[in-house]
């Protein structure tokens, strides 16, 4: 018997638009002094929203200031610490940008040369601006969910999977919430809970969760037999 | 003319999904998009492709194009090549030309559309009859403005600032402007005849009809003769790999008959080109899309040696044909490219010869890095992408103001 929720899931989906601020930088110094007065969006823009530009990749860079400064700037020892930034994993975009402005700022102290990005490759600051489009994909049970999981856009994924971390309740994805909330599936929501967007592609990742889902519903029909 | 419901075995149910929900929000909105020609240029190409699917999402969509005599041409092809930072002289003469015509123009037209989308320099000085309130304008900027003439961007600039927005390519096109600004990147039509799919058999015998020879690596550069795209160090650079490998290079270009520098440029390629057999120069009519899209599709390795580029379109189109390609990391290049992710970037002559020698002695990698640049042009560059930018600028300008915009 597959229960069905009460509140059933609505898919959204999460488009952007990029804004140029007209802000750029040529050096690191420049690059953290934008990045401690960066607003929410900028540092959206440059992180989660790179991570959805570049999702098709694996290996993923994963985010716009690791990416500048190891193939621009050509630190690679800085580059390496900004790519083990996990965007995903925090709960707010201050928190995130602090993280990242706090690794710029000790590799300023430290005594390695720094050269200057040439004319032309400079770090240029954008902004996003965010859309909320509800899409006519409900699911009232894991077997209506994983039909509309195949249905919805990659943005959609991304969206309910790690942008939802930062909003309330905090740090939790739309998924697991709901398959804990509504329906009672502890293991499947942490389960989902432990993917990674930087060593898979969108689908990849979509592939993944469809399978956990495909997995608990056999469980279900064996047990019922 | 293709239909949005033609795109989907290509960018999938979910992306058309996605433009037709936009459409919903968007559906009556009247958009009267201005350009300067109906016919010829990439302007041109897009929006005729375009405007019939912001139609069929809904919208009202319309097309004007100023008309100007041969002084306004004139004096517009001085404001272009002066806006990409090369020397023009621009007179009291000109500038008067460009208000006069504008007014002409401003006297047929009618510009009362909720949404009047400018295109380019040529008709940007429409805006001064606007009345504020009214409706939304928006200017749209196709060319790369990184080092414009300062006294002409000057007098643009006072008609771009009355607009509600503007957008450009890339990040570096940007200006100082008291606007919003947005980068929405140019894009591809992979139905169109330069990147619609092809059967092998299709291929085989335009490159047999072209007397291109299919029996080694083939490294080709499609590109104009223009010495900005560096053919010459494009040789060089074959030359330097040619050491560890037996491919042939191909050089591919539109002809240069009008174009005094193009002439001398194609002259000394050809020159060069004599020095080795495996060099092959050619030059095509600009209607050869189906030409550029069959050697594109049997290339081994594909170059984009620019030294500046507006945005480089000839890459995504490579790219979207899954070949590796090695392009300069100049213009809008590397908003297509992720070095070594999706393709290579190079910034010389030996750059760019250690990488061709690369690919072409490492196939798997050289197939890893085409598979995500296809990937990442059908994620990004694909004119739905382009499509779906339109029709949420047109919801955010009617947003001014808002980082998050629930629809």
């Amino acid at each position: 018997m597959i229960l069905r929720a009460k509140e059933p899931f609505h898919f959204y989906s999460r488009l952007t638009l990029t804004v140029l601020t007209g802000e750029k930088t040529s050096n690191l110094a420049g690059l953290l002094d934008h990045l401690r007065n960066a607003p929410d969006m900028v540092v959206y823009q440059h992180t989660h929203r790179f991570l959805q530009q570049h999702q098709s990749l694996v290996p993923e860079p994963p985010n716009d200031f690791a990416y500048w400064v190891t193939h621009t700037l050509l630190d690679e020892d800085l580059g390496e610490r900004l790519s083990a930034i996990d965007a995903t994993r925090f709960d707010s975009l201050r928190a995130l940008r602090d993280a990242l402005a706090a690794t710029i700022s000790r590799a300023l102290q430290g005594s390695g040369r720094r050269i200057d990005a040439p004319s032309g490759k400079e770090f240029y600051f954008m902004r996003a601006v965010r859309f909320s489009l509800p899409t006519d994909h409900y699911a009232f049970d894991l077997r209506e969910f994983l039909d509309r999981l195949n249905r919805v856009s990659l943005s959609s994924l991304y969206l309910h999977i790690f942008e939802a971390r930062l909003r309330p309740p905090l740090g939790v994805n739309d998924f697991s919430l709901w398959f804990e909330k509504e329906l009672g599936e502890k293991e499947l929501a942490a389960a989902v809970d432990r993917l990674d967007p930087y060593t898979q592609t969108m689908e990849g990742l979509r592939r993944r969760i469809a399978g956990l889902v495909e997995e608990r519903l056999e469980g279900m029909a064996d047990a019922g037999a | 003319m293709q239909e949005l419901e033609e795109y989907r075995p290509i960018v999938g149910s979910d992306t058309l999904e996605e433009l037709r929900l936009l459409g919903r929000r968007l559906a009556g909105k009247s958009v009267l998009h201005v350009n300067s020609t109906a016919v010829g240029g990439g302007v041109a190409e897009i929006l005729n492709r375009l405007v019939p699917l912001m139609r069929e999402l809904g919208l009202t969509a319309g097309w004007d194009v100023v008309k100007g005599g041969d002084a306004f041409h004139a004096a517009t092809k001085k404001f272009h090549n002066a806006l990409h930072g090369e020397k023009e002289e621009i007179g009291p003469r000109d500038y008067a030309i460009y208000e006069q015509t504008l007014d002409e123009n401003l006297a047929a037209m009618k510009l009362d559309a909720d949404i009047v989308f400018i295109h380019d320099p040529q008709p940007a000085g429409l805006v001064k009859v606007r009345i504020p309130g009214r409706n939304r304008w928006i200017w749209r900027c196709h060319i790369d403005l990184s080092r414009p003439d300062a006294s002409l961007w000057g007098f643009l600039k006072g008609y771009v600032e009355r607009y509600d927005a503007c957008v450009f390519s890339a990040p570096s096109f940007s200006q100082e402007l008291p606007i919003t600004q947005v980068l929405i990147p140019p894009s591809i039509d992979p139905l169109s005849d330069k990147n619609r799919d092809m059967a092998a058999e299709e291929i085989d015998a335009i490159l047999a009809r072209l007397q291109i020879p299919r029996d080694r690596p083939l490294v080709t550069q499609v590109s104009r003769f223009d010495r900005l795209k560096d053919p010459l160090g494009v040789i060089e650079a074959f030359k330097m790999a040619k050491v560890y490998s037996n491919a042939r290079l191909l050089l591919v270009g539109g002809t240069a008959d009008d174009d005094p520098e193009g002439a001398q440029v194609l002259s000394r390629v050809r020159e060069k080109a004599r020095e080795d057999p495996d060099i092959m120069v050619l030059c095509l009519p600009p209607t050869s899309h189906l030409e550029i899209n069959a050697i594109q599709r049997a290339s081994t390795v594909i170059l984009q040696k620019s030294v500046r580029e507006g945005f480089g379109l000839t890459v995504a189109e490579a790219l979207w044909k899954g070949k590796p390609v090695i392009a300069g990391a100049v213009g809008g290049i590397p908003m297509q490219i992720t070095h070594r992710f999706s393709g290579i970037l190079t910034r010389s002559i030996e750059g760019t010869s250690y990488w061709l020698k690369q690919l072409l002695n490492e196939p798997a990698f050289a197939r890893r890095l085409g598979e995500s640049g296809r990937e990442h042009v059908k994620q990004n560059f694909l004119i739905t992408r382009q499509l779906r930018d339109y029709l949420l600028l047109f919801l955010a300008v009617e947003n001014p103001g808002m980082d998050m915009i629930r629809l």
